[in-house]
């Protein structure tokens, strides 16, 4: 009977350490590729779409955002 | 775009703008994650409320958990084969950012249902594994979750990986219908179907409403994980093409000096 228990135990709690270890890393990969797309945009690098929008605006080019990400 | 977006109706091909999608999944993720979480509680709580079974006695609570991840293993499978026919068919944008996010939520919940399954096998088998129809397609369901796991990430540019793993997937699939079966064509230790069958469930309402609660909720939490991951692809995919731009308007600045 408690050697049962033991079994149900250590089905449960393997099933969640594993499920907690998938939704950990699919949250630090969320996290760091957040973090790279900030880094981006706080360099100045525009999305083709993004560059559309600000070209109106008349302040970007795509020679001022390669130097934008280099500086 | 926004104005054209406004003149028309919404409609499922709507998905296919990234930007829209990430919209969507910001919207619903958050509401996602809070009832798998409320759901799969409410699972649990019921599944060890159930009775005991009569030979089983404590162990027949491994398959509240048990038999979720199986199914799970088998759905999240059959979807991504329905990408892959996106990704061949109708070249939908999405498609393979949907395979290529569902293979490491699939490759993990079949794991889980062959370590679970093994936990339960030994008290009541007597073994934790037996090479028999169903526990070898499952195994062979886990590999093909490796494989195209690796097969996703092997090259640089998703696109040119994307149709390899497409037609991989595609091919996969016979093994589904095989795991399905399996327990009806071959020789097992297995039980057969006792939920999923012509005549209607065999196992008793006071044991079958927390397996299907706990079903649901599970399933609520692949749909939570799988948004995720897909999100977080297409930003991956975003981070690569900006930098590839940025590299090549550093190289004709470069040039023109």
């Amino acid at each position: 009977m408690s050697a049962h228990v033991l079994y149900v135990a250590a089905a449960y709690g393997v099933s969640a350490l594993v499920l907690a270890g998938l939704a950990l890393w699919i949250l630090a990969d969320q996290k760091a590729r957040r973090r790279e797309m900030a880094a981006l945009e706080a360099a100045g690098v525009r999305r083709r779409s993004d560059a559309r929008d600000s070209r109106t605006g008349g302040s970007h080019t795509g020679g001022s955002s390669a130097r934008g990400f280099n500086a | 775009m926004s104005e054209t977006a406004a003149a028309r109706p919404a409609r499922w091909t709507d998905l296919a703008n990234p930007t829209r999608f990430i919209a969507l999944a910001d919207r619903l993720v958050p509401w996602l994650a809070a009832l798998s979480a409320l759901v799969v509680a409410a699972g649990l709580w019921l599944a060890f409320a159930a009775p005991e079974d009569y030979q089983q006695g404590a162990t027949v609570r491994i398959m509240y958990i048990h038999v979720p991840f199986a199914w799970l293993a088998m759905m999240c499978y059959s979807i991504m084969a329905i990408s892959s026919l996106g990704t061949l068919v109708w070249r939908h944008p999405l498609a393979d950012v949907s395979v290529k996010a569902a293979a490491p939520i699939g490759a993990v919940f079949t794991l889980l249902s062959l370590i679970t399954g093994s936990i339960w096998g030994k008290p009541m088998w007597g073994t934790w594994w037996v090479w028999d129809a169903r526990l070898t397609s499952v195994f062979v369901l886990f590999l093909m979750y490796l494989g195209l796991i690796a097969l996703t990430r092997a090259l640089d540019d998703p696109a040119r990986s994307a149709k390899a793993a497409a037609v991989v997937t595609l091919v996969g699939f016979v093994n589904i219908p095989i795991i399905k079966f399996s327990v009806d064509w071959w020789n097992t230790l297995h039980q057969p179907a006792s939920v999923i069958r012509l005549d209607g469930p065999t196992i008793h309402p006071t044991m079958l409403w927390p397996l299907l609660t706990c079903a649901i909720g599970f399933t609520l939490m692949f749909a939570t994980l799988h948004l995720m991951a897909m999100r977080t692809e297409i930003l991956r995919r975003r981070v690569a093409a900006m930098r590839r731009m940025a590299a090549r308007a550093a190289d004709a600045g470069e040039t023109a000096r």
